[in-house]
């Protein structure tokens, strides 16, 4: 009788062992088309920008001719006479746009970072009369439609006179920056509020507070905000298109490999577009990996609690 | 009701009561949302009421000095000891006087001009111009090319807009200030009337650094946004009322107010565009939930099965799909526009031509099942980070009981995603109404026919009002859209602001 039990036990647990394998190995069959299929434009993208072939597309995955040209064409192009032109006569200066997004999106992010810190502390740790009015009015902000107001920022800025320019650029990135203060007011609320009142005891002011506290212990949202507002300038298009206009040497990367798919020169230029896509998606994929956990912090924080 | 009562119902309870809540949440959401701006223009206006409050009262019971403040800015400091304050109001009474008469007053004027006559439109006069000096065409000899006489003194109607708003912002900061300077001119009497001395400018600049820090620290990030956020957008809700479109376009042509004929056009009275409009709307609505819906689901079902205890290498997956949500999105969208183009890509590779974006249909399908492909590693990441939270003891205590993996699926793992996501989901459905790139970068909006105005069948809201502004200029009917898409998102956003404990928490609105 025991026999038989452990006997139909010991064939139960085989076979639950057996189902068992049999799904994981689906699931492994399932996971694995999946990635071919998500990396699979990814990988095109990558052959594609070494296919020493001219033209679109070709009827075979693999190119016959490999080759670097591609990398090395989007930086240096020649006349007619073999000579090197110089940038701003290429027809498309990769390296131009890869400076200007450079710089607009490294003073953007100086200068949002601070902003989105001053505001963010601001709102989480100092109470005044018209707070509430303030996050009302940000709220209400927040929900007009991005670029419903462009035409009229250009307008501004030609007052101003700066349309067309990067210094135009980098304020509208940079202006914005007030809106964006949700997620590191999160942070800053989680700061016990005793280290404030402690140092309050001890004659500091709010400044100092600011200043020689709570930064000091704000270094992993100092690193997201950093991060998230210099990715921006690399990956907007609609504002900088309606921007910039035909400012072929003040744009942007992600505006100017936008234009190199011109029906004109698609054909002469595709490959390059390919070498110009993978060169800028390279270092912004490595900045997002290293992020992802603080994205995801972001995004879920308030959602959390629900 | 509270997650016990939740947990207990049925799944078709449950997606019933998150559908119904949802709906039902709509009205709730324009009732707060006309809340939240009535509770905003409440506390501007009770803030404008503080700042009169006992204006009558310090006029009559202050000294002399408080009451020479009521018109000359910074006397009553002045005459209290504070020159520094006093001297910096004075300025700044001068300084906007001077701005008013030099700049300020010009626009106030020509907003609203009447009897305006145009060389375009020969014996017609106009009222509700923005600007008074039409610019005068005449015909070049040599080429016939209209050209404008009047260059230097011709209006334009944009510049006398903005500016316009300028100095009503302006005024209104000015104002505050003098309701400041009012006060600080009372408060300086009433001390000095005990017998001690007022505040030195010195140590009052201080407290900008501690009890006032919050001006210092506001002050630059807010006249930022006026300048180049609040100022845009009041400038684009005032062009919903005006005729600035392709005709009507400075320099060269003035604009002018036509009350609410942009909304009547937009909403019915123009067949083609209410019709094109409609349409829009539908479609974006309906790309809204299936693009909302399918990177949901599937997304949750991904982390799940890399979750799985027994699947080995789960950081590799995990990376494979977010490398592809790391790639800046109009790389991997132009990519698949390439390969999905109907003589590009994958269509040369087959040797076929299938009109993935192309045709009205298999684009509306492409772009959807392409933002999967776009949008299910970000669900993947966020849900893989929720999954870890579900106590392992109720999966024990479930297998206890003999589910299968299927049953606890459905009761515990969904419904508690679910529970906890449905601010993100709302959040996400918001964001795909806005969701330019994927339309965009894949079909453009196109396949254009030609009885949609100025839009394609696969244009959404945001995509539309893009072309109507940088194709067509026609302002006035994006200005339309936007506030309209202001008015789906606001709801939208109040649904979630309402169900989300965590906000009410912070009290904003009660």
């Amino acid at each position: 009788m025991t026999k038989m039990t452990a006997q139909s036990s010991n064939s139960k647990q085989a076979s639950y062992a057996a189902q068992r394998k049999l799904t994981n190995t689906v699931i492994y069959i399932i996971l694995s088309v999946m990635v071919v299929i998500w990396i699979f434009p990814i990988f095109w993208l990558v052959i594609q920008s070494l296919r020493g072939e001219e033209g679109i597309s070709t009827s075979y995955f693999f190119p016959k001719q490999w080759t670097l040209d591609n990398y090395v064409r989007l930086f240096v192009e020649y006349d007619e006479n073999g000579v090197a032109l110089p940038m701003d006569e290429m027809t498309y200066p990769y390296g131009q746009w890869i400076l200007n997004t450079f710089i607009v999106a490294i003073v953007s992010c100086v200068i949002s970072t601070l902003i989105i810190l001053m505001v963010s502390y601001t709102f989480s740790r100092l109470r005044f009369k018209s707070r509430k009015t303030f996050l009302n009015l940000g709220l209400i902000l927040g929900m007009f439609p991005g670029f419903m107001s462009m035409a009229a920022t250009y307008n501004i800025m030609e007052i101003f006179g700066l349309k067309q320019s990067l210094v135009g650029l980098m304020i509208v990135y940079s202006a914005g920056a007030g809106l964006g203060y949700q997620v590191s007011k999160g942070f800053f609320d989680t700061i016990p509020r005793s280290l404030d009142e402690a140092a309050k005891i001890d004659g500091a002011t709010r400044n100092q507070i600011f200043w020689q506290i709570i930064l000091p212990l704000s270094k992993p949202i100092i690193v997201y905000t950093a991060l998230t507002t210099f990715i921006g300038p690399w990956g907007d298009y609609i504002f900088v298109s309606y921007f910039m206009k035909a400012n072929q040497s003040n744009f942007t990367v992600a505006l100017g490999l936008y234009s190199m798919l011109d029906p004109e020169h698609i054909t002469e230029y595709f490959t390059t577009f390919c070498a110009g896509a993978v060169l800028i998606a390279i270092p912004i994929t490595i900045l997002f990996i290293i992020m992802q956990r603080y994205y995801v912090a972001g995004v879920t924080g308030g959602a959390v609690k629900g | 009701m509270d997650y016990l009562d939740y947990v207990q119902m049925t799944t078709g309870q449950k997606i019933g009561y998150k559908i119904s809540s949802f709906f039902g949440g709509i009205i709730p959401a324009i009732g707060t949302l006309f809340r939240i701006i009535g509770a905003f223009f409440k506390s501007l206006f009770s803030l404008i009421g503080n700042g009169f409050k006992g204006y009558g009262y310090r006029f009559a019971n202050g000294d002399a000095g408080t009451k020479l403040s009521y018109i000359i800015m910074g006397a009553g400091s002045l005459m209290h000891r504070q020159v520094g304050k006093g001297l910096l109001f004075l300025a700044a009474e001068v300084a906007y006087f001077m701005f008013m008469a030099n700049f300020g007053m010009t626009y106030l004027t020509k907003i609203y001009s009447t009897n305006v006559t145009m060389s375009d439109y020969p014996n017609m006069i106009f009222n509700g111009v923005i600007g008074s000096e039409a610019p005068i065409k005449e015909k070049d000899m040599l080429t016939g090319v209209p050209k404008i006489v009047n260059v230097d003194t011709v209006d334009d109607s944009n510049r006398i807009l903005l500016f316009f708003i300028l100095t009503v912002l302006v005024s209104i900061a000015f104002f505050a200030i003098y309701i400041t300077n009012t006060k600080s001119a009372y408060a300086s009497y009433e001390v000095l009337k005990e017998g001690k001395k007022p505040i030195g400018t010195i140590d009052e600049l201080k407290m900008f650094l501690d009890e006032r820090f919050h001006v210092t620290l506001l002050a630059i990030p807010v006249v930022l946004l006026l300048l180049f956020t609040v100022l845009p957008i009041l400038f684009t809700i005032c062009i919903a009322f005006t005729n600035y479109d392709i005709d009507h376009q400075p320099p060269g042509n003035l604009y002018w107010w036509v009350g609410f004929a942009n909304f009547a056009d937009v909403f019915y009275s123009n067949p083609m565009k209410s019709e094109t409009f409609g349409k829009i709307l539908v479609w974006t609505l309906v790309w809204a939930v299936f693009a909302t819906f399918t990177n949901y689901i599937f997304g949750i079902i991904l982390a799940l099965l890399i979750n799985k205890k027994e699947i080995k290498f789960k950081g590799f997956w995990r990376t494979m799909f977010v490398i592809t949500a790391a790639v800046p999105q109009f790389v991997t969208l132009l990519i698949m526009r390439l390969l999905l183009g109907e003589t590009t890509g994958l269509n040369v590779l087959w040797g076929t031509s299938y009109p993935f974006l192309t045709d009205a249909n298999w684009a509306r399908v492409t772009v959807i099942v392409v933002n999967m492909w776009v949008g299910i590693p970000y669900t993947m990441l966020i849900s893989s980070g929720l999954l870890m939270n579900i106590p392992e003891d109720l999966y024990e205590s479930a297998r206890i009981d003999g589910a299968n993996a299927f049953q606890q699926f459905t009761k515990i793992t969904f419904p508690y995603i679910f529970f906890v996501t449905t601010p993100y989901l709302i959040t996400t459905f918001v964001g795909n109404i806005n969701n330019f790139n994927v339309i965009f970068f894949l079909t453009g909006g196109g396949p254009s026919p030609a009885s949609y105005y100025k839009a394609g069948q696969t244009d959404l809201l945001v995509t539309w009002l893009y072309k109507l502004t940088v194709n067509t200029s026609d302002f006035n009917l994006a200005a339309v859209i936007g506030i309209f898409v202001f008015v789906i998102c606001a709801c939208g956003s109040l649904i979630t602001f309402n169900m989300s404990k965590a906000s009410k928490n912070e009290e904003e609105f009660s």
